[in-house]
């Protein structure tokens, strides 16, 4: 069965256990995203590993892919894992799912080195600006002077992981919005093509705990305050789908396994291969405290780790006796040096 | 009258002087004349300038451990000339550079002194400062060799091998031994060398000498290791990049791409998570490390246990607590090791004792790793892991790897109902599937969370308790297939020891034998520790536990398993970093059983 062998998937084979997280979370809308992402690319889910860390947003690999082998691991730990898990076996498919506590504080070194590396993989971020799981504290992406619901007011400056991608050289960086289907879904289908790291920023609002007029990143602030960058629609090659757009101009991406990515831009001309544009736009967002959507930076060309550590297409869970161990006469050429 | 095969030569040289390839080439060419040989290196944490020494024994009865007293000292540092000189034993020589101008430096009576100044000498080897450096170094080489009759054609047979992959530099370095060699002919008058060696031919010729941290890149080379993650630290580095190195050479597949991966982590803590994503998905993969780097593993240590992911941390011991001394030898991390993270945990440990068993446990780690679906921690320490013991030559294991319980899509046809938590053959060990499994019942959620026997999560008391209590299942289950104890010598005093206390300890028992009294010694190779250390405490009339730390940590861990023998066993530890000795087990012994 190949990786793209749909024949006999329904959606319902996309589906996972009943989610825990409490009625209305973003995450769970984002897990919908994922499970109609997944099922209309097409991708077989035996071929498919969900990793996670710790937190809210880690739980819901549990919630979708239920034919697919799940890794909830430790807090902050899940980009390093996904290094060991693609390395041993190059052929799976894997998604990450990780919070805000879990990519932007506990286990920032480990999501910078994993994007250095470009380990073949889509890496979602739940990004709610709060610690839910542990009942509200702030964390290191909640904005500065945003305040929790106990009236305490946040000093310190938003660390912005979709600009901290592009320093460490990721070479597909989006952001989304939990509650666009219509923007996030074709965002996912074309991080399952991409060779590489695919980071998405999916701001996810807490329900219970961030999700009242000082935060900024409830429902109100974002839905007030979201500049979309640009709509995209994903076409299969074997079946093209069409998008409901606005007229204006059209760009296409090629992308890795010739399938084309269709980009509409809006009233800007952005362009989403300029490094320095994807700097500048980010910044300008941030200053102007709006949240930037849409694909924020592509660049196909970067080697993935495989490459760079020149593994052998078969995968390594797979070799024989005879090729893990070298014969005797190996060992006998290593020895004469200590004889 | 002569001391033949049986001396100790002391160098004391200067951190990053070039001394390294001179000291290799003396302890080579004792070697190529069939002399039991030892080459310890006492180095600072430091790159250059910083006092180091280089300790080479030779021993007529093969004993290898460190000796506390040197015959031949050679003093090639101002900062330590005079602390050299006190160190040389009474009878001995102190051979020096007297170009050094240390003041308050004055020659023992009691002891040979003899100064030379290298400076002279190697200026007749070449022109060039910055050779000079290097070939003072290796005038010494002449010198001692001249003196000691090292066979002229072995030390120069050994410098070719030595240094064939640099060929330009050959005939420099033989022109440096020369000129000392003819200076000690023409210019030493000493008649009758107290220290001489004397060929035993082809007594080494099926040996091999190495250290212990090549031998395990091998062990892990040759154990069909498939994954590395490291983070560079003192002492363990050259086991990450021998193996490296090695792989590079004997694992490509037939395109010339790489049938392994090797990854240098951000941190210890990413290195031990890339190694259980990689033992999750089927491979066999280790991280080397030393005791920092296992502290930082603690919280991934207990969800290998608790999630039963195969994994393997090859911890090459150095003096902790905190930084301790990063580059001085110690079996302080036993106890650690053992019980590593929090919550109710036990892990495998394998104590290898010598280069043999490090590139047998290389291999066996993996088994045990993969059979037991656990951590599997190996006990190295720098003495073991960096310095240089003579070995028998290695030989591939026969046996096939061992892969363990694992489902592929074939048996999950004949196993329909398949649950990874299930104690379906009652030996503790359940099965699992590999993800990328193409089966309808392959998937599990692997968690660090309580889960019930189909991996979901689970907080009922009942399923949890039960999962602790087949956990303890299966650390029976695991202790017949670990390396089991040795026991040498027979006799009513008992000694316990373990790792590279080894040496020491069999010299001991010499030591014991020549005021006739004799001991059985117990060597300890894997924890848990098995019922046979109790019913040999029980038969000895007294049983010593040795140990390179403080606090008895092996001494604790018999008598939390079996408190009623705290009257059968008495501890000896030493804590200082320095290699252990036999004088000094010998001399603790000898304090508290009165034996002379």
């Amino acid at each position: 069965m190949s990786q793209f062998d749909t024949l006999n998937f329904t959606r319902q084979d996309y589906v996972g256990g009943k989610s825990t997280l409490c009625t209305g979370c973003g995450h769970d809308t984002i897990t919908n995203n994922i499970i109609n992402a997944y099922f209309q690319s097409g991708v077989n889910p035996y071929s498919v590993a969900k990793l996670s860390g710790i937190g809210c947003s880690s739980k819901t690999p549990n919630y979708f892919l239920g034919l697919s082998h799940g890794f909830n691991s430790l807090h902050g730990r899940m980009a390093p894992l996904s290094v060991g898990v693609s390395c041993a076996n190059r052929s799976l498919n894997l998604i990450g799912v990780s919070g805000d506590g879990d990519s932007a504080s506990i286990g920032l070194g480990g999501f910078v080195h994993s994007l250095r590396r470009n380990v073949p993989m889509v890496y979602i971020i739940e990004n709610n600006g709060v610690y839910g799981l542990t009942k509200g504290q702030f964390s290191a992406t909640a904005d500065e002077d945003a305040t929790l619901k106990t009236g305490e007011s946040n000093p310190f400056s938003a660390i912005d992981l979709c600009a901290l991608a592009l320093e460490a050289g990721c070479g597909f960086v989006a952001r989304s919005f939990s509650g666009d289907a219509k923007q996030l879904v074709p965002l996912i289908d074309a991080a399952i093509r991409h060779k590489g790291t695919a980071v998405i920023d999916v701001i996810s609002p807490c329900v219970t705990f961030n999700n009242h007029e000082g935060s900024t990143k409830s429902y109100n602030y974002v839905k007030d305050h979201k500049l979309v960058l640009q709509e995209l629609g994903f076409i299969q090659p074997q079946q093209e789908i069409t998008v409901d757009y606005e007229a204006g101009e059209v760009i296409e991406v090629k992308l890795h396994d010739d399938s084309i990515l269709t980009l509409k831009k809006l009233e800007n001309d952005y362009d989403f291969k300029d490094p320095l544009k994807a700097r500048q736009v980010l910044f300008e967002s941030q200053s102007r405290r709006e949240i930037l959507t849409g694909l924020i930076y592509f660049n196909e060309q970067k080697q993935s780790i495989h490459n760079h550590l020149n593994l052998s297409d078969k995968p390594l869970r797979d070799l024989s006796e005879a090729e893990l161990r070298p014969p005797q006469e190996a060992l006998s050429e290593i020895l004469d040096q200590f004889s | 009258m002569n001391t033949v095969n049986n001396f100790v030569i002391n160098i004391g040289t200067l951190n990053g002087s070039g001394s390294q390839s001179s000291n290799n080439v003396l302890v080579r060419s004792l070697f190529h004349m069939g002399l039991p040989v030892c080459g310890k290196n006492l180095f600072p944490s430091n790159i250059a300038g910083l006092p180091t020494w280089f300790a080479i024994r030779i021993s007529a009865k093969g004993h290898l451990s460190r000796k506390q007293e040197n015959d031949i000292v050679i003093g090639m540092n101002a900062a330590t000339l005079i602390k050299d000189q006190i160190n040389t034993k009474k009878g001995g020589v102190f051979i020096y550079n007297s170009d050094l101008k240390v003041p308050l430096f004055q020659e023992r009576e009691d002891v040979t002194c003899i100064a030379i100044s290298f400076k002279e000498i190697v200026d007749t080897v070449t022109p060039s400062v910055k050779l000079k450096k290097l070939l003072t170094n290796m005038v010494y080489v002449g010198v001692v060799a001249q003196l000691i009759d090292i066979d002229k054609d072995i030390l120069i047979s050994t410098v070719k091998k030595l240094f064939s992959d640099k060929p330009q530099v050959i005939e420099s370095n033989i022109n440096a031994i020369e000129a000392g060699w003819n200076y000690s002919h023409s210019q030493i008058n000493i008649s009758n060398f107290p220290f001489k060696v004397k060929s035993l031919k082809d007594a080494n010729k099926d040996k091999i000498l190495i250290d212990g941290n090549t031998a395990s890149a091998l062990g892990l080379l040759f154990g069909g290791c498939s994954f590395m993650a490291w983070y560079p630290i003192t002492p363990s580095s050259s086991v990450a990049e021998n193996f490296h190195a090695y792989a590079e050479k004997y694992r490509k597949d037939k395109n010339g791409k790489n049938n392994f991966a090797v990854v240098q982590a951000e941190d210890e803590l990413a290195a031990i998570s890339m190694v259980l994503g990689a033992g999750w998905s089927g491979a066999r993969a280790v991280t080397p490390t030393s005791g920092p780097g296992l502290s930082l593993m603690s919280e991934a240590a207990g969800f290998s246990y608790f999630a039963e992911i195969p994994a393997v941390i090859w911890d090459v011991q150095r003096v902790g607590p905190s930084t301790g001394l990063p580059t001085r030898t110690m079996q302080g991390d036993l106890t650690s090791a053992y019980y590593l993270s929090h919550g109710d945990t036990k892990h495998i440990v394998l104590l290898p004792s010598s280069p043999e068993e490090c590139f047998e446990f290389g291999q066996t780690c993996f088994d045990l790793a993969e059979r037991l679906q656990t951590l599997v921690i190996v006990l190295s320490d720098l003495d073991l892991g960096m310095n240089f013991w003579i070995s028998d030559n290695f030989k591939t294991s026969k046996k096939p790897l061992d892969r363990g319980k694992v489902y592929g899509e074939k048996e999950l046809e004949n196993n329909p109902h398949f649950a990874r938590y299930a104690d379906v053959d009652g030996d503790g060990i359940t099965y699992r599937t590999l993800p990328g499994t193409y089966h309808p019942q392959a998937a599990f959620f692997t968690r660090g969370t309580g889960h019930d026997e189909k991996a979901n999560y689970s907080e009922d008391n009942l399923i949890f308790k039960k999962q602790m209590d087949r956990l303890t299942r299966k650390l029976e289950t695991a202790k017949p297939l670990l390396p089991q104890p040795i026991a040498r010598g027979e006799g009513s005093l008992g000694l316990i020891a373990y790792g590279s206390s080894h040496s020491a300890v069999v010299e001991l028992q010499d030591l014991l034998s020549d005021i006739k009294i004799s001991s059985r010694y117990l060597r300890i190779r894997a924890l848990p520790i098995v019922e046979e250390v109790k019913k040999f405490i029980e038969k000895q009339s007294m049983t010593y536990i040795i140990e390179q730390n403080r606090d008895a940590q092996l001494c604790h861990l018999i008598l939390s398993e079996w408190p009623e023998l705290y009257h059968k066993i008495k501890s000896i530890v030493q804590y200082d970093g320095l290699p252990l000795s036999a004088d000094y087990l010998y001399e603790k012994i000898n304090k508290t059983e009165n034996l002379s």
